[in-house]
């Protein structure tokens, strides 16, 4: 059965954003590997949670003898933000039945969310091919995210310790954010969020993430009011 | 050493929270198909939003401390030209990537 060509034109959009995830993965096996975990704790992770930053900050977290509540607790705060996307992706899916939502979301990354939000707001696809192309966009996240960090459990951090990638993933959404800032709200929001992630960036947990995208959102919308007010004529 | 008892209850703990937390809004989803203006227009500010905030710090702080000039800002600083101006998702990294590499 092929694929239909909504989840080939979702897989293909991500494929660049591929560089940034396989670094990652590497280091998350590795570092299970230095840990001493196998295989299948990898495949645990790496399924069970399926999100990198958390992964890692619960493994460190427990390697480091933490207890198992403290790693829990950090990787839901860590992954706080999914709230957003999975917010911002239901206008779009809105339509799509019960099962095949709930079944979905395990999908959501921020790559799958930037990637298809991107492509939705830009090409405004009819309802029947939205879906496709997000979990096209979610499963090629998935299958790289599986592999890599089963090869890093296996041939370790293949990347030198002098060169570091990791710039690659902020990289990575600097590409997806041009075309996501496409007026004066989106650029404020962009703006204020940026700033204040960089000033708040020392919290722990990275709750400085989700709060510089809520002060974002929030100075955004009240532009995107203001200036709808001011084109009324103030009513 | 971590316990394989550590590993599992974490995995899964963690696992089925994030998991709720992806299908949070989405499983009342069908719901939403007349939203109010208002909530749109805060919809609509999360993807820029969302993706500025895991822009900078990396960018801008990519050792801890705040560092403006740096081989990541530059990298952030091509990257960002080039994606603004070819509207494409791998130029932007096939430049960027060196640039940081190289400078840095």
């Amino acid at each position: 059965m092929r694929a239909p060509p909504a989840a080939m034109a979702g897989a293909r959009a991500t494929v660049p954003l591929l560089v940034g995830v396989v670094p990652f993965g590497f280091v998350f096996g590795s570092a299970a590997a230095d840990a001493g975990l196998g295989a299948a704790h990898v495949a645990a992770f790496s399924a069970g949670i399926f999100a990198g930053a958390s992964q890692l900050a619960a493994l460190d977290l427990l390697a480091g003898g933490a207890a198992a509540a403290v790693a829990i607790g950090t990787a839901l705060i860590i992954n706080s933000r999914m709230l957003l996307y999975s917010a911002g992706l239901v206008p779009w899916l809105a339509h799509v039945p019960a099962r095949r939502r709930a079944s979905s979301s395990y999908l959501l990354t921020d790559q799958a969310f930037a990637v298809s939000l991107v492509h939705f707001e830009r090409t405004a696809p009819p309802p029947e091919q939205r879906l496709a192309y997000y979990v096209g966009s979610g499963l090629t996240l998935w299958s790289t995210w599986q592999v890599t960090t089963q090869l890093g459990l296996v041939v370790g951090n293949l990347i030198p310790d002098d060169v570091d990638l990791e710039v690659a993933v902020p990289l990575m959404f600097l590409t997806l954010l041009v075309p996501a800032v496409v007026d004066r709200p989106t650029l404020l929001a962009a703006a204020v969020s940026g700033v204040v992630a960089v000033v708040a960036a020392p919290l722990p947990a990275n709750t400085g993430m989700p709060l510089a995208a809520l002060a974002g959102i929030a100075v955004g919308t009240w532009a995107e009011t203001t200036s709808r007010h001011h084109r009324r004529g103030g009513t | 050493m971590i316990s394989e008892a550590e590993v599992w209850v974490t995995v899964l703990a963690a696992g089925v929270g994030t998991y709720l937390i992806r299908l949070s809004f989405l499983s009342v989803a069908h719901r939403a198909t007349d939203l109010p203006p208002l909530a749109l227009r805060v919809l609509r500010m999360i993807p820029p939003a969302a993706l500025a905030a895991l822009v900078t710090p990396g960018l801008l702080r990519p050792d801890g401390e705040l560092d403006l000039i740096s081989a990541e800002a530059l990298a952030g600083l091509v990257a960002g030209v080039v994606a603004w101006r070819t509207r494409s998702v791998i130029w932007p990294l096939v430049i960027g990537l060196p640039v940081a590499l190289l400078v840095g």
